[in-house]
């Protein structure tokens, strides 16, 4: 198939490339942007590593097509941090709620967007807002601890 | 996992839709939010020659308050409609509902429009088509039609669609004075596809129960009415449950599918289960 040239924002940088309809948003940022926080895990919607922000709202980066996408605002992971959610990345090491990463990505750009959304979630609501990630490390515990701690710190703020 | 090669069309207009349609029949395939679609176009479960993208036509995915009527773009985000004030002060059985699909991420896209022609027996939003006596607004290049859902819903993933119609909207009629919405389901995990659930819409006048509609997923083929559980239980006092009269009524209605984990015998009793709750939820609604 002939390819197209796709051009995209992401993390508030253009990116151009000729890709092939068929290409994900999930591997276009990998292999074009070369930026390979984002993971790809099972492909098909489940696993939730591939979790990315398009045009504010998070998203599975394999259930879209880079092509879709023209002109979207793409944010990763790599655009978190210096006081971008900072904050739950330094939760997600203090409480060990990570052990390989391969979920992390995608954990804290779905839990941020619960933060973002309610402030003062419950328990049960961190676990609801999280159960489209999997985790197959840790299990759960350690991380709804870090959401629940980074929620309490930012209402001290 | 990555799907075979296709073409792409994004369309700015119905009419580059029927155009994709008039030319490449059922090679065509529309993208909407793609949450079902695109996963089964990875696994090459479909292997479309074409994709028409329909995300980016305008008209697609407002919500209206007309008269009498709600009218949702059959582009609404599921999480759109879920924090829209007007579904929440006019369809709150949709509400309930969408809390329960899939997950946050996969809601952002999903649309509701996708969601019912895709017919998954399993999934909320046809039954929720059902219970609240839904109206589609479908085009296609030689005109529009409306399709009540009772009728749009007609086996395992299919619906009454005919090849080039596409769906436009749903017409959902606005909640009465007295009238009790009753959403829940049962399923392993939050977001897991339910192993029974149940969309009802009730109407109680005098302490008693005036009209029931019961719509059941994964309890079938597709989502299903029960009425002869309407039959059961319209006219009762409010409160009152004949848990033989209501087990048999589902006998009769729903013919839920055996699965390695789940058999047909443990769906029934599941719904049945669902039904006292819901009965017990319009019981207390009705007293307030």
């Amino acid at each position: 198939m002939m390819k197209r040239l796709v051009t995209l924002s992401i993390n508030g940088e253009e990116v151009s490339a000729a890709v092939e309809p068929r290409m994900t948003l999930a591997d276009f940022i990998r292999s074009e942007a070369r930026l390979t926080g984002t993971h790809v895990g099972c492909e098909h919607g489940v696993c939730g590593a591939c979790t990315v922000r398009v045009d504010g709202r998070t998203a599975r980066g394999c259930l879209l097509f880079a092509i879709q996408c023209e002109g979207s605002e793409i944010e990763t992971i790599e655009n978190f941090g210096d006081g971008k959610g900072a904050d739950l990345q330094q939760a997600f090491v203090e409480h060990n709620a990570l052990q390989c990463g391969f979920c992390t990505p995608g954990m804290l750009i779905a839990a941020d967007e619960l933060l973002r959304d309610d402030p003062s979630p419950t328990r049960q609501a961190v676990r609801e807002y999280l159960s489209g990630n999997y985790c197959r490390c840790t299990g759960y515990q350690a991380i709804v601890d870090a959401v629940m701690d980074v929620a309490e710190r930012r209402r001290r703020k | 996992m990555k799907p075979r090669t296709f073409d792409y069309l994004r369309a700015k207009t119905l009419a580059d839709v029927f155009a994709v349609f008039e030319a490449h029949g059922d090679e065509a395939l529309i993208l909407a939010g793609g949450q079902s679609v695109v996963p089964a176009l990875n696994m090459r479960l479909s292997e479309p020659a074409i994709l028409v993208d329909i995300n980016r036509i305008p008209e697609l995915d407002r919500i209206e308050l007309q008269g009498g009527v709600v009218r949702i773009g059959a582009l609404c985000r599921h999480e759109t409609v879920r924090r829209s004030d007007v579904i929440a002060g006019h369809v709150p059985l949709l509400v309930q509902a969408l809390a329960h699909v899939a997950h946050p991420a996969i809601r952002n896209r999903g649309t509701l429009g996708g969601s019912l022609c895709n017919a998954d027996p399993a999934a909320e939003l046809p039954a929720c088509a059902l219970a609240l006596g839904t109206t589609m607004v479908v085009e296609s290049a030689s005109g529009s039609r409306r399709i009540p859902a009772s009728d749009f819903f007609i086996g395992f993933y299919e619906t009454s669609l005919e090849p080039g119609e596409v769906l436009v909207a749903m017409e959902v009629p606005v909640a009465g004075n007295g009238e009790i919405h009753f959403f829940d389901e049962i399923a392993r995990r939050q977001g897991d596809f339910a192993l029974a659930g149940l969309a009802a819409v009730a109407k109680c006048d005098g302490g008693r129960l005036v009209s029931v509609r019961f719509a059941f997923h994964s309890c079938g083929d597709r989502s299903l009415l029960s009425p002869q559980l309407s039959a059961v239980v319209e006219g009762m006092p409010n409160g009152a449950v004949d848990g033989a009269a209501i087990d048999a009524a589902l006998k009769g209605d729903l013919d839920p599918p055996d699965d390695a984990v789940t058999s047909s015998e443990t769906r029934l009793h599941l719904a049945g289960v669902l039904v006292r709750r819901a009965l017990a939820h319009i019981n207390s609604e009705a007293d307030t």
